[in-house]
């Protein structure tokens, strides 16, 4: 398992990096954390004839809060995020999230923006991004703009990036006061993708529903936000009843695909099990 | 071929070398620089045997390119012990029956060393995960647990003694 | 000053010897990241070679272009089949009597074949070329199921056999039929079932795994064109035979091939067999004039070399209506994939498979496995077990599990009723096997008692009886005996070289020692446990011992490491040398005491006058004595070699018993309590036996619980990286309990029957037995590994208990 060559290049601006892929086109792929590029690369999947480094552009890294809006650069590796004190106040979904993700190697170098940016379903972030309301910013020749998680998944390895654009930062709002989140994964072992996954971010204003957001990962072409299923419980003071219900709404719109992981039949009620025990998680966890 | 030259600090040593720019960490390592300790189990990350220490954080080197490390500070196992005298998670492994056919170990005594400087006072589940990103087919993990809550005792014993 | 005088205890510690949790001597270099693995080899001008592999699973190979290959710079040779053909080395033979392709001579069998090699400057350059290799197919019928390759109008796998009738093991009844072999007594198990008031059958499928040790498989070879020798290191867990076979197959003499196995990043059988991978680089070596390099990669691994199980097997058992067990029946179709390539004793196709009754007491059996080829990769090699003892210990475990639950009676009930009483030892078992000793009761009721097996049972009744309890408990009960140490020579050889194994040590003047062997450490711990054995046996301690194995050309001939035969076989050669040694320093010793030998005692590291306790040599004092002054007719020196025959094999033994919660939303199992309790006779290192353990139990969840090998309808292996074959982490792995009795055996020079193995074989079922044993008030007799969570979910569907 030996990769094709390649050229290398490490921009250190994101200004840099843009011209690049600009110039080179193509035949030219970013390389943020490389877990999933490289392999891809070994097995001979991908053959880029340019690799851009953004490892080391700095402006990429690292979360800033103003008001209530929380920018996490997109090179902020999952390690950073779990570790990151902002994030676990204002946002615990994405850290506690990030420890179901591969191993403590991989979150080393894997990133949340490379997470977000390859469009894989099976990938984490864009169903956590979706739960947050999260907006991307990303910067291509013509300069920066802003697309929000609903607009941003297209389809399987398909986003609204443009071969020539960066995702430079990815802004989430704080939670509500009071929230309850919860990231339910179900998965064959430590470093696999789900079989299927479930975030949900629930505030409750007396003791009804006041904010609720259900979104699945692995369980489609494209991360899934489940609209129906949370207007099942919003406005409601939930009871079991209600969750069953959601989740029913929820496997509604799932459309995985079959692998060794398991058929559609499993995926889709798993999807069922993890959309109850997220929600009743994050209940729990509200006030 | 584009080859670059790659300056790194190896295991407190200043190197530099010209590498292709698709060397792999871990051919650079085994290869060009003789250090075989790091091993080639897996090859799409899982096994953990190529890990090493970039920076202060544990990376698996058969996952990155050489040429990512120009700059940076890199420890593999030889560079574990200093002026002879074994590292405690070294120590711990070989007291504590760690290892059997040995070609886990480099990886997991460099996983172990960076674990327990995240986490200098772990609990056994918090072991589990912190080298869940590390496979050993011998062990089972069982004394692998042992030595690492042993070399935490051993780093902890060495603080307190040096403070 | 005179140094203390030691008491005997002190002196007994001092040995580290049998009995004694020695730290490993292996260990310094292993954690300082000095071990010499293959890949870790590196020559002047070695060249790597990489393969080019088939995509698809049966086809011919029509053209195969090599010019882009050769065109790009470092590439120095691309070699196919017709390459070979004058060499005569295009095809080569198996262990099993077969022939096996090394490069696709015309067609392809399985998906990953080795169809032509490229020989480059680096592995990077190998790639490329191996990359720009063109080949171009015409598929053709794939064949997957065994059952279906013995259809009358199945298409003709093996072309190369057309008109060969006549197998390795007897006739060929079909185009895919390789063998069928039987052992016990049919018309008598017929018989008793004839009769039986109970009969019970279940079919279960024991799945394609692969061993998947953490090294893959490689080497290096280097031919010296000047001398005409020939060097290899390779993963080998059989270095003799190898060399054995690498002459025989390259005409270069066995005097001046040296095979080395350097250290092995874990076999579990993976390494037994000869793939052509070796030979290609072996071949290359030769042709070229250079060292040549071979590093298979984790795809490659998994895909082409070894695997072992896929048995498909129909159980019956004959019994009383209060389950005393009358009689056993099974039959096998047994997928042996492209080529037969099992790794098995000569003269057993099977293996072991016929130690199938198990632990207990039955009259009449009979079993029957008919080996079939498929379009699958060849192997067939015991997977961290003797030769099929795995297969043949889930099959009895579960039918055994299968006529408790149709008559009611508890697994642990029906198992006391019809354990080999330690009073029937040496029990003789109706496939012919003399168990050698046993006590098998005790154990089970020591284990028993352990984990409070009442209170097991009533909480389970509990959860059963409450249909909102969110998870189902099952609880695992196996009482397995593994056949190890193969083996006599009268039964077991491997290309007619008998499986003897070996020891030769050499005691040096000053008193330390190296001693040789024929087998060779994975993991084993054999620089340790080797040098206990000696040190008890002649008194020097064991960290003066060096132990050395593995390299052809210095150690003596033995048929290597894997059947859990090291301890069985070596051992008993190494305690045999030793006491040759013992003898020749006992005459020596009298001479030096001037007394006769009848008047010396042995106490640990010394022969003392009888009833002068004051007048003793010691072992130190003796070598040094036999280098200067002999007794008159003793030849100088303290050596000897030992090449050990054994009378039988060993029968390790163990009760098993595993807890098991199922999550009834999702599948997931959780292994709440597994208690091991081993019986491996005498214990030579507690703390290596503990880790053994703990690792056979490890890989037995793996087996159990995860691994498998799917493959599609067109021959694609689909989960050929670690990403889908499951080896689990820290985090999946249960912890384990341990625990032992100890019976030696009566006919091993030190009593020990080895115990590597056990666990894996001993564990699986007893996975299996728990999964099932939560399902059982649903009716659920048997269930197919690997119990994942997706089947698992499966089978709670089935039964409408999903939640």
């Amino acid at each position: 398992m030996i990769p094709p060559s390649f050229e290398y290049h490490r921009p250190s601006t994101v200004e840099e990096a843009v011209g690049l892929l600009s110039s080179l086109g193509s035949e030219a792929k970013i390389l943020a954390g490389g877990h999933s590029l490289l392999p891809m690369m070994k097995l001979r999947f991908a053959m880029p004839e340019h690799l851009v480094d953004i490892n080391r552009i700095s402006e990429l890294s690292g979360v800033s809060v103003v008001g209530d809006n929380i920018t996490i650069g997109a090179m902020t590796t999952e390690n950073a995020v779990i570790a990151d004190p902002i994030l676990n106040e204002k946002v615990p979904l994405l850290p506690e999230a990030a420890k179901l993700i591969a191993d403590p190697q991989v979150r080393n170098r894997g990133t949340i923006g490379g997470d977000i940016a390859h469009g894989d379903p099976a990938n984490d972030h864009p169903a956590l991004a979706l739960a947050c309301d999260a907006v991307m910013t990303v910067v291509g020749p013509a300069g920066a703009r802003q697309i929000p998680a609903s607009e941003f998944f297209l389809g399987t390895y398909w986003t609204a990036l443009n071969d020539d654009d960066i995702l430079t930062a990815i802004t989430v709002k704080a939670f509500p006061d009071g929230a309850g989140y919860s990231y339910r994964k179900l998965k064959r072992k430590t470093g696999d993708w789900a079989t299927a996954a479930c975030a949900v971010v629930v505030a409750l204003s007396g003791g009804k529903v006041s904010h609720i957001r259900i979104t699945l990962t692995n369980l489609g072409p494209t991360a899934i936000r489940a609209h129906d299923a949370e207007a099942v419980l919003s406005g409601q003071a939930v009871t079991d009843e209600l969750i069953k219900h959601a989740a029913e709404k929820a496997m509604a719109i799932c459309d995985p695909a079959e692998d060794l992981r398991g058929d559609v039949e499993y995926k889709t009620a798993m999807a069922g099990q993890m959309v109850q025990r997220a929600i009743a998680e994050a209940l729990s966890r509200a006030n | 071929m584009a080859k670059q030259i790659v300056k790194m600090t190896l295991n407190g040593q200043q190197v530099e070398q010209l590498v292709d720019s698709r060397t792999l960490l871990v051919h650079f390592l085994r290869e060009q620089m003789n250090l075989t300790g790091a091993h080639i189990g897996c090859e799409t990350s899982q096994c953990g045997a190529c890990t090493v220490d970039i920076d202060g954080e544990s990376v698996k080197a058969c996952t990155h390119l050489a040429v990512q490390c120009d700059g940076s500070d890199v420890k593999t196992v030889e560079g574990l012990a200093e002026n002879g005298v074994l590292h405690p998670v070294q120590e711990a492994f070989y007291e504590e029956h760690g290892l059997q056919c040995g070609y886990c170990t480099p990886g997991m005594l460099m996983r172990s060393y960076r674990f327990l400087q995240e986490n200098p006072n772990p609990t056994e589940d918090e072991i589990r995960t912190g080298i869940s990103g590390n496979l050993c087919r011998c062990t089972g993990y069982q004394n692998i647990i042992k030595a690492v809550q042993s070399a935490a005792t051993k780093l902890q014993d060495k603080e307190t003694a040096s403070a | 000053m005179n140094a203390p005088v030691k008491t005997p205890e002190e002196r007994q510690a001092e040995l580290q010897g049998m009995g004694d949790s020695r730290l490993r001597k292996e260990d310094a270099r292993f954690i300082q990241g000095k071990g010499q693995y293959c890949d870790d080899i590196k020559l002047p001008g070695m060249l790597h070679m990489d393969i080019v592999r088939s995509p698809i699973a049966h086809g011919r190979i029509k053209n195969i272009k090599k010019d882009d290959a050769l065109a790009i710079p470092g590439v120095h040779a691309v070699l196919t089949a017709d390459d070979l053909k004058p060499l005569n080395l295009h095809w080569m033979p198996t262990l099993a009597g077969d022939v096996a392709a090394v490069l696709a001579d015309e067609k392809v069998h399985f998906q990953m074949q080795e169809v032509a090699i490229v020989i480059a400057d680096d592995r990077y350059i190998a790639a490329d070329g191996v990359e720009a290799v063109e080949v171009e197919y015409e598929e053709l019928p794939v064949v997957m199921d065994p059952y279906a390759a013995l259809e009358a109008d199945a298409p003709v796998l093996r072309e190369d056999l057309a008109g060969k009738n006549e197998g390795a093991h007897g006739p060929r009844e079909h185009h895919n039929h390789i063998f069928t072999w039987e052992a016990g007594d049919k018309s008598a198990a017929d018989d008793v079932f004839a009769s039986a008031p109970v009969t019970v059958s279940q079919h279960m499928l024991y799945p394609r795994v692969h061993p998947c040790p953490l090294e893959t498989c490689g080497c290096v070879a280097s031919f010296d064109p000047i001398k005409g020798e020939l060097t290899t290191w390779m993963t080998s867990q059989a270095p003799h035979v190898v060399r054995t076979v690498v002459s025989m197959l390259s005409g270069v003499p066995e005097s001046k091939v040296r095979i080395i196995s350097p250290d092995i990043g874990g076999g579990f059988g993976n390494k037994v067999g000869v793939y052509p991978g070796y030979v290609c680089a072996i071949v290359s070596s030769i042709v070229l004039g250079k060292p040549v390099k071979w590093s298979e990669d984790r795809i490659e691994n998994i895909s082409s070399t070894a695997f072992a199980r896929d048995y498909h097997m129909d159980g019956h058992l004959a019994a009383t209506e209060d389950g005393k067990i009358l009689g056993l029946k099974v039959d096998v179709v047994a997928d042996h994939g492209a080529f037969d390539a099992c790794a098995d004793p000569t003269k057993f196709p099977a293996g072991l498979f016929h130690i199938c009754s198990g632990s207990y007491d039955i009259s009449a059996a009979h079993c029957s496995v008919k080996g079939v080829y498929t379009n699958k990769a060849p192997g067939g090699v015991a997977y961290r077990c003797s030769f099929r003892v795995t297969e043949a210990v889930y099959l009895i475990e579960r039918m055994v599990d299968v006529l408790a639950q149709k008559l009611d009676i508890d697994k642990a009930e029906i198992r006391r009723k019809n354990l080999i009483r330690k009073d029937q030892f040496p029990y003789t078992s109706p496939f012919g096997f003399e168990y050698d000793s046993g006590d098998y009761h005790t154990a089970l009721e020591k284990v028993l008692d352990a984990v409070d097996y009442k209170a097991l049972r009533a909480e389970q009744q509990e959860k059963r009886n409450d249909p909102n309890s969110p998870t189902l408990m099952g609880i695992g009960l196996v009482t397995f005996t593994e056949v190890v140490g193969a083996g006599p020579t009268k039964m077991c050889d491997i290309l007619g070289v008998g499986m003897f194994d070996s020891c030769e040590i050499r005691i040096h003047p000053t008193g330390s020692a190296i001693a040789r062997m024929g087998t060779i450490t994975q993991g084993q711990g054999h620089q340790t446990t080797y040098a206990q054995i000696i040190a008890s046996e002649l008194g020097i301690p064991s960290e003066v011992i060096q132990i050395e194995e593995g390299d052809t050309s210095t150690a003596p001939y033995g048929l290597g490491t894997y059947g859990s035969r090291s301890t069985p076989v070596a051992g008993a050669a190494i305690a045999m040398a030793a006491r040759k040694i013992h003898a020749k320093a006992k005459k020596i010793a009298a001479h030096l005491l001037e007394v006769s030998e009848s008047d010396l005692d042995w106490e640990i590291d010394r022969f003392k006058v009888r009833g002068n306790e004051d007048q003793f040599k010691t072992m130190a004092d003796i070598a040094f004595a036999a280098y200067q002054q002999p007794p008159e007719g003793l030849e100088p020196g303290l050596e000897a070699v030992h090449y050990y025959d054994p009378p039988n094999f060993t029968y390790p033994f163990g009760i098993y018993l595993c807890v098991v919660d199922i999550d009834k939303g999702t599948g997931e199992s959780s292994i709440r309590r597994f208690y091991a309790l081993d019986d491996c006779g005498t214990r030579i290192n507690p703390m290596i036996i503990d880790g053994q353990i703990h690792g056979g139990l490890t890989e037995g969840f793996a087996v159990a619980m995860g691994q498998q090998m799917p493959f599609d309808e067109q021959g694609n292996l689909l989960g050929n990286t670690l990403m889908d074959y499951f080896l689990p982490t820290a985090v999946e792995t249960p912890a384990w309990e341990t625990d032992y009795t100890v019976t030696p055996s009566p006919h091993h020079p030190i009593g020990a029957k080895g115990v590597a193995e056990s666990p894996h074989v001993g564990s699986i079922p007893t996975f299996t037995s728990a999964v099932v044993d939560a399902f059982a008030h649903l009716g659920v007799s048997h269930i197919d590994m690997p119990h994942t969570s997706y089947r698992i979910w499966k089978k709670l569907k089935e039964e409408g208990v999903q939640l």
